[in-house]
């Protein structure tokens, strides 16, 4: 257990101080949300009926930015391999990057979101809503992102190819996402019903992301 | 034979040679008979002869899943089994099943423009699948940047084995959700729904679909293997000189 503590202290500690990762995604977040206005006209009716889908697709791309670097640095700096042939199952070590990772860049989008909820004119059941499913939701956007971060550092191939990869994966994150935002800002539907699945699709990816990513690592790093 | 037997590639395309032309045969009898059977078909009493497409629709819906199927196994075959052919199959089945996902999207928008009013609607039928197609392009992407072919096939073969969770969801979509699709009427609990006269022709064009589908995928693979041939000699070739 203390090797995988020491690990996501390590992995907390890189990503705050070196390449401010967290920094950087919500900036991006700030620079979407502050796109749409431009794009859609500042038409404060319309920005309140779509904003929880504008911060969810803020999100859902902010989470995207820092994604290749989360086993690339380990990989470069040679520290990947001496994770690989480390005690605790490799399943177990990406469940502790993963999380590593949501906290340093998922975390501080559910801050940030409250705020840009303000510029969309969100009102405060809404705004609630949204922290809650962020707060829920961004955890699958990692659990999924870190199969494509697997992938882009086995194939030794980043850029593009992995938000082509890892894009259709969470879809469904974002339509229950979305879904059980506009439940509780809208109605008619219970806010329950999307939100306990995307509760089920959190679990889920939890689950299939690490085996997922340690398998294609296994397979990659051979 | 078994399974292990086709392990060789030389014997694996010497048994595609043979069985290459009967197959190609039974495809273009199976089409012509298919599509006669669904030009005598009656028209339906809601649908008129809108229906039809119906005969083409179906069975590329089928086969959209089915190729991904193939390759979910051949994924299997890569990563447990390390068969060598697993990786040359699965590789060829993704241009397939993209086409087969493309022509169900494209003849299902031209049935649903004058059923529903709409050429699409964001439905769960409609989204998985279009969720599908994006995923077969995504994998044939990486096969396109991945130059080192083992690495290539077991990184889809991963990929793979994750997207086939969108199959149950295409599948039973029509029954979790209250989509504008409609449920199944062929393969379901308690037999199928559809009337003899619409379900014979729709029976024989789905065989045409699958013999073609197997046709091509059976060529595909051994175009794939001569393709690696090649690309050794020519590497052999140029350490030579």
């Amino acid at each position: 257990m203390t090797a995988l503590s020491a690990l996501f202290a390590r992995d907390a500690r890189v990503a705050i101080r070196i390449g401010g990762g967290a920094m950087m995604g919500v900036l991006f977040f700030l620079a979407v949300v502050t796109l749409v206005p431009f794009a859609i006209g500042p038409d404060l009716a319309l920005l309140r009926r779509i904003g929880p889908a504008i911060l969810w697709l803020g999100a859902l791309l902010s989470s995207l930015l820092a994604l290749d670097r989360l086993f690339a640095n380990d990989h470069e700096d040679g520290s990947l391999d001496l994770i690989l042939m480390a005690r605790p199952p490799l399943e177990l070590i990406v469940i502790t990057k993963a999380l590593a990772h949501w906290v340093t860049t998922g975390l501080p989008l559910v801050v940030a979101a409250p705020i840009l909820g303000l510029f969309l004119n969100l009102d405060p059941a809404a705004l609630s809503a949204t922290v809650l499913t962020l707060l829920v939701g961004t955890p699958a956007l990692t659990f999924i992102g870190v199969i494509g971060a697997a992938l882009a550092t086995a194939l030794r191939r980043g850029g593009l190819l992995l938000p082509v990869l890892v894009l259709p994966l969470t879809i469904p994150v974002l339509i229950f996402g979305v879904a059980a935002t506009n439940a509780a800002a809208v109605g008619p539907m219970p806010f329950e019903t999307p939100f306990t699945i995307l509760c089920a699709l959190t679990l889920m990816s939890g689950v299939i992301g690490p085996f997922a990513a340690a398998a294609t690592l296994r397979y990659g790093m051979e | 034979m078994a399974l292990i037997d086709l392990a060789n590639p030389s014997r694996f395309v010497a048994l595609v040679g043979r069985v290459l032309p009967w197959l190609i045969v039974a495809t273009v009898i199976a089409f012509a008979f298919g599509l006669r059977e669904s030009y005598l078909a009656p028209d339906d009493y809601q649908q008129g002869a809108t229906v039809k497409i119906m005969f083409i629709h179906v069975p590329n819906a089928w086969l959209s899943m089915f190729a991904w199927g193939v390759m979910s196994i051949a994924a299997l075959g890569t990563l447990v089994w390390r068969h060598p052919l697993a990786d040359v199959a699965a590789k060829c089945a993704a241009p397939l099943g993209a086409a087969f996902t493309l022509l169900a999207l494209v003849t299902g928008s031209l049935w649903g423009r004058p059923m529903w009013g709409t050429y699409w609607v964001w439905d769960a039928r409609l989204t998985s699948v279009l969720v599908l197609f994006i995923m077969y392009l995504a994998l044939i992407a990486l096969w396109r940047t991945v130059d080192d072919q083992n690495r290539a096939g077991r990184a889809a073969a991963v990929l793979t084995l994750v997207g086939a969770v969108n199959l149950p969801i295409i599948k039973f979509s029509v029954d979790w959700w209250n989509t504008l699709h409609q449920p199944a009427s062929v393969l379901r609990m308690g037999g199928p729904t559809i009337d003899r006269s619409l379900l014979i022709p729709l029976a024989v064009m789905a065989l045409a679909f699958a013999l073609l589908f197997v046709t091509l995928h059976l060529a595909a693979m051994r175009n794939e293997i001569m393709r690696r041939r090649v690309r050794t000699l020519m590497l052999m070739q140029a350490e030579r000189a």
